[in-house]
């Protein structure tokens, strides 16, 4: 059960004099902005949740004069569109997240890669870095911002796959380790954040780690940004206290009719109708990156499966094979079941196969293919077979 | 088919010929020239100094970089599953009667190109399509028929986010 419920909170959109936030960050120590951040209990908002005070620790510990924070703006998880909007609407919260991060780990350049699906939004991100950049040197600092553009690879989404489009090769993920806090971009010590968190730690310094732990749960710190989707009434960008449970959040998003929600995008997790009341959205539950997909009971699950696999065939970089073909045989292989071609214990044969796709792919891509698949499957089985 | 002429150079001059330059460069012909031609992409092989089959190898990874003929208009409708529940295919229907081409096909006077591509971050809007950079939201068929008359009238139709087209 949630003891939180649900409720709204104003943290990532609310405007605040980023010339005041920034000045007292650029007066604390390194050592002190990381605290600040571990004490937090800030994790990643893209997804993943990696504790954002240990990325910035271990990039701060590494020795190289030249490191990197990069802005991870290629927002591609299917249903996720919260980081288009916080761009849109507060770059220069963004911005200074990048600058207290640069403080926090030693880096006088950050990167912003944006996806090129956003490539609309570029003139206005550049008028507003250009008034950032003016702003920083007036306090006396000095970082420099550049910006990417991706050119619609889901992949580069993955940190590593991320870097080598922004040295300007195929966006396939590397080997890990090392880990970019120690190799990222160029190969230089790199703390790689989603948009969100990079406006998160300029609010936890603004308002002190302390007032952000009020927020949340014991492992899932403060407030989200959700992108709401699907058949409910009220689409769109909500920012909410993290701890709710999937019933809380279907009573205030659902159609009356709802039988799943995707929670965390085609790489996500599907909740159905019976698990609503005990399953809490965030890391002790259902994590999520902000995607949120309602089906009601006109939906076809089979539909909505298909549609997840055939994305992951696409945007699969092909690169290690349990997920070129995993994906490929998944697609497949549901395909067959559903024209009856092969028995439907097939397809306990398949959820073996994203299982293996799980613990032998490279990337995160391929890792997680099979938590929507089986999710989909268990829990909606007899519409998968007919 | 269109000549690649001097932008290779120009681009090259303002990105610079590092390895990290390639995506900003290939970007930049294919938002003047549509997508990518083969001399197109010889001619930034010779210009940054790295072979042909680096230039192809990158650019065919990326969606957005077209190696095949497409028209002044890329239209790209979003078939993911929001999308596709909100009637995505309506669209791509009224799309394929109205320009008398399939999805991955380009008019014959090279005006549009109509694509399928994965999500663009407008889920809450859907169904949702690009046209180029410039997206355009919560359609109908009959929104989209108005869309694309405009822009074959040559009339502004700003998009979703208030841009205007480019070209």
């Amino acid at each position: 059960m949630g003891k939180k419920g649900l409720s709204k909170v104003d943290l990532i959109f609310e405007k605040v004099d980023p010339k005041e936030v920034l000045t007292k960050a650029f007066k604390m120590t390194s050592d002190g902005i990381i605290k600040e951040m571990l004490d937090s209990g800030l994790k990643g908002r893209g997804g993943a949740g990696f504790p954002t005070g240990l990325k910035w620790k271990y990039t701060a510990a590494e020795k190289e004069p030249v490191k990197y924070i990069v802005c991870n703006a290629d927002e591609g998880e299917p249903g996720t569109f919260k980081d288009r909007e916080i761009l849109d609407k507060v770059s220069y919260k963004v911005y200074g997240g990048m600058a207290i991060a640069g403080k926090a780990i030693g880096a006088r350049n950050g990167i912003v890669y944006l996806r090129g699906e956003y490539r609309f939004l570029l003139p206005q991100l550049m008028k507003e870095l250009e008034s950032f950049h003016k702003m920083i040197s007036e306090i006396g600092y000095d970082f420099k911002i550049n910006y990417c553009l991706g050119s619609g690879a889901y992949i580069c989404g993955e940190e590593s796959a991320l870097f080598e489009s922004v040295e300007g090769f195929r966006g396939e993920p590397r080997n890990k380790p090392p880990y970019p806090t120690t190799s990222g971009v160029f190969g230089k010590p790199t703390s790689i954040n989603n948009v969100e968190t990079l406006v998160t730690t300029m609010m936890i310094i603004k308002h002190g780690a302390a007032k952000f732990t009020e927020l949340g749960t014991k492992d899932s710190r403060g407030s989200k940004v959700f992108s709401v989707s699907g058949d409910t009434p009220t689409p769109g960008i909500f920012e909410l206290e993290l701890g709710m449970t999937v019933q809380e959040f279907v009573n205030e998003f659902g159609d009356g009719d709802t039988k799943a929600v995707q929670v965390g995008g085609a790489s996500g997790f599907c909740v159905p109708r019976k698990k609503f009341q005990n399953t809490i959205i965030g890391f002790e539950g259902v994590p999520t990156g902000g995607s949120m997909k309602l089906f009601n009971s006109s939906r076809s699950m089979y539909n909505v499966l298909h549609n997840y696999l055939d994305f992951f065939v696409e945007e699969s970089c092909g690169q290690c094979t349990p997920c070129r073909v995993g994906c490929q045989q998944l697609l497949k292989g549901v395909e067959k079941v559903k024209k009856g071609e092969v028995k439907s214990t097939y397809l306990n044969e398949l959820i073996k196969l994203a299982d293996t796709m799980k613990i032998a792919s490279k990337c995160g891509l391929g890792q997680s293919v099979g938590n929507a698949f089986r999710t989909i499957v268990e829990n909606f089985r007899e519409e998968i077979i007919y | 088919m269109y000549q690649v002429g001097n932008l290779v150079k120009e681009l090259s001059d303002k990105h610079g010929r590092a390895r990290e330059s390639l995506m900003p460069i290939l970007q930049g012909i294919v938002e003047k020239h549509n997508y990518l031609t083969d001399e197109a992409m010889v001619e930034v092989a010779r210009e940054l100094d790295i072979s042909a089959a680096e230039v192809y190898g990158t650019a065919s990874f990326y969606t957005f970089l077209d190696t095949s003929v497409r028209g002044k208009y890329v239209i790209r409708v979003c078939k993911t599953i929001t999308c596709s529940m909100k009637g995505k295919a309506e669209i791509i229907q009224t799309l394929e009667d109205m320009l008398k081409i399939k999805v991955g096909e380009t008019t014959s006077d090279k005006m549009f190109s109509i694509v399928e591509t994965n999500c663009i971050g407008w889920c809450h809007k859907a169904p949702a399509i690009l046209i180029n950079e410039i997206p355009y939201t919560e359609l109908t068929p009959e929104k989209v028929v108005e869309v694309i008359k405009g822009y074959m009238q040559k009339k502004i139709i700003t998009g979703t986010h208030g841009e205007k087209r480019a070209k």
